[in-house]
Order: structure tokens, then C-alpha cells, then sequence
């Protein structure tokens, strides 16, 4: 069912199977069915049905670049911004292949967070020197420069603990 | 210096072009410059650190011999460079290069 804002309503099995297809999405339908206790056409209803309504975007391979040998570092830009010029902003940094993710936030000022990739630190100021900072309603650029990674996960069923308990219920029953 | 150099040395660039002022790697004040009389006004306003980080990166230099395309000013900075200034003792002496430069230039107009 499709609510007007455009989520729609998941019941337990369907938590249980984005569940497993996320700790592991290569496995067969019979294989989910068969961990679950369904039947590998419920399994397979289900996950089309997610599919269809964009509820499961995609299948990819997560990719340690460490140990595909890319030496690259990583910062995270604190962009201020005039408002009204908040999204253009944000849009024209969307367009800049450097960028793996941005957002916006409010808290005393409006601000643009986001992730960028770069060579090394040279390549990294050239990027928000020529491409960030001239953009219009820029206002100044804070960057922090990520030293070392303790947690990355994207996100998951199991991440919200209530939806996590109620999958766990409807398990053991 | 001809009247063609000195006009193109006093012209003002598109937005793109400018003259930006970080203080760090990646770290932006929101000032810049898009004319040799704005950037002289900014190095007396902006942060000592700002003016620290581009000089010895070689920054000044390279914007005004590839951008603003006047050699001159470009080693007079340079030479600047070469005497190990920090502090406010930078600020002056970058100050009084750069609106000395100017005034020279358009006192010939």
C-alpha cells in the first residue's frame, strides 16, 4: 500500500527480507525463504514488489578502495551559504564528480555539508579554490580532512533498533 | 610598461577568475579579489594567516603572472617572498608593493 508521501507500508516479512537481503544480497530467493521460514515465492513477490516502488534501489558491490590500491584522502566541506542561493549550491556541487555526498542543515546559519575525494591535498584545494568557491552565495569554506575511519555503514534495517526488535519478535514467534 | 599592459593589468576579471583567500588547505574566508585595486584593499583587511599561507605557497605570484598576466608585479612578490616576512611586518610590506604598483600604474592614465 502507497501512502500520499510516498512511502509505503512494510510489514515484518518485509523488514525480515531487506533485512537478509542486506546483510547479504547475492543469496537465492529459496535460500532467504528458507532462513525466514517462507516460501521461496513469497520471497520473490516481495522483493519485486520493493523493487517496483523503488523501496530497494539497487544491488552493488561495496568496494574497500584501501585495498584496491587507491591512495586517495577524503575531507568533509562545511560550506555557508546565503539562503537563497542554498540550492543552486548544492545542485552545482551534485554535478562535480569529486563529491560523494551532500547535504544540507540548519543550525544557527544555513550550511552545506560535504563529502570530497581527492589525490592529495594539492588537487583537493585546487578543487574547492576553482570549483567551490566562486560558486555564487558562497559565503566561506570550513574543511575538515578525514585522518582515520572507525565506522562506515550504509543504511540498514538494522540500524533503527525498535524496527530491529520488531523484525526479532516476528521471528521468534 | 606600456598603456596597453597597465590597462590589462586593471581590468577586472569574471567571478571564476578571481583571486580567493583561504587561510589553510580547503579552508575559505569569503574574501577575494577580482581586480589588482580589489586585491590590494583585501591584503590589508584579510587575516595575517591567509596572507602567510598563500605567499609561501607561491599563490600571489601565480595569480598575478597567469591571471592578471603582469610579470613585473609577479617577481616583485616573488622577491617579497624570498625575504621571509610573516606577521603584520608581511601585511605592511605586501601592502605597500601592491598600492605602490597601483599607483604607479595609474598615475599614467
Amino acid at each position: 500500500m502507497k501512502f500520499k508521501d510516498n512511502t509505503v507500508a512494510l510489514d515484518a516479512t518485509d523488514l525480515r527480507i531487506l533485512n537478509a537481503l542486506q546483510e547479504n544480497a547475492r543469496q537465492t530467493y529459496t535460500a532467504i525463504g528458507k532462513s525466514l521460514g517462507i516460501a521461496h515465492s513469497t520471497v520473490y513477490d516481495r522483493i519485486k514488489r520493493m523493487e517496483r516502488h523503488g523501496i530497494i534501489k539497487e544491488y552493488t558491490a561495496v568496494i574497500d578502495a584501501q585495498k584496491a590500491g587507491a591512495k586517495n584522502i577524503i575531507a568533509i566541506m562545511t560550506i555557508f551559504t546565503d539562503p537563497k542561493e542554498s540550492d543552486k549550491v548544492a545542485e552545482k556541487l551534485c554535478e562535480a564528480p569529486q563529491i560523494l555526498e551532500v547535504y544540507t542543515s540548519l543550525s544557527e546559519e544555513l550550511l552545506i555539508i560535504a563529502k570530497v575525494v581527492a589525490e592529495n591535498q594539492e588537487s583537493l584545494h585546487e578543487f574547492i579554490a576553482s570549483s567551490v568557491a566562486p560558486l555564487p552565495g558562497v559565503l566561506r569554506i570550513r574543511t575538515s580532512m578525514i585522518t582515520k575511519k572507525f565506522k562506515e555503514t550504509r543504511f540498514s534495517i538494522a540500524n533503527n533498533p525498535k524496527q530491529l526488535a520488531f523484525i526479532k519478535e516476528k521471528s521468534n514467534k | 610598461m606600456n598603456e596597453k599592459m597597465s590597462s590589462r593589468t586593471l581590468r577586472t576579471l569574471p567571478r571564476e577568475k578571481a583571486f580567493y583567500f583561504f587561510t589553510s588547505i580547503g579552508n575559505y574566508t569569503g574574501e577575494s579579489a577580482t581586480s589588482l585595486k580589489e586585491f590590494t584593499d583585501k591584503i590589508s583587511e584579510v587575516n595575517v594567516k591567509s596572507l602567510e599561507f598563500h605567499l609561501y605557497r607561491g599563490d600571489f605570484e601565480k595569480w598575478t603572472a597567469e591571471t592578471l598576466e603582469d610579470q613585473k608585479l609577479a617577481r616583485e612578490i616573488e622577491n617579497l617572498r624570498n625575504q621571509n616576512y610573516s606577521g603584520t611586518a608581511l601585511k605592511e610590506q605586501l601592502y605597500n608593493i601592491l598600492s605602490k604598483y597601483y599607483e604607479k600604474i595609474i598615475s599614467k592614465f
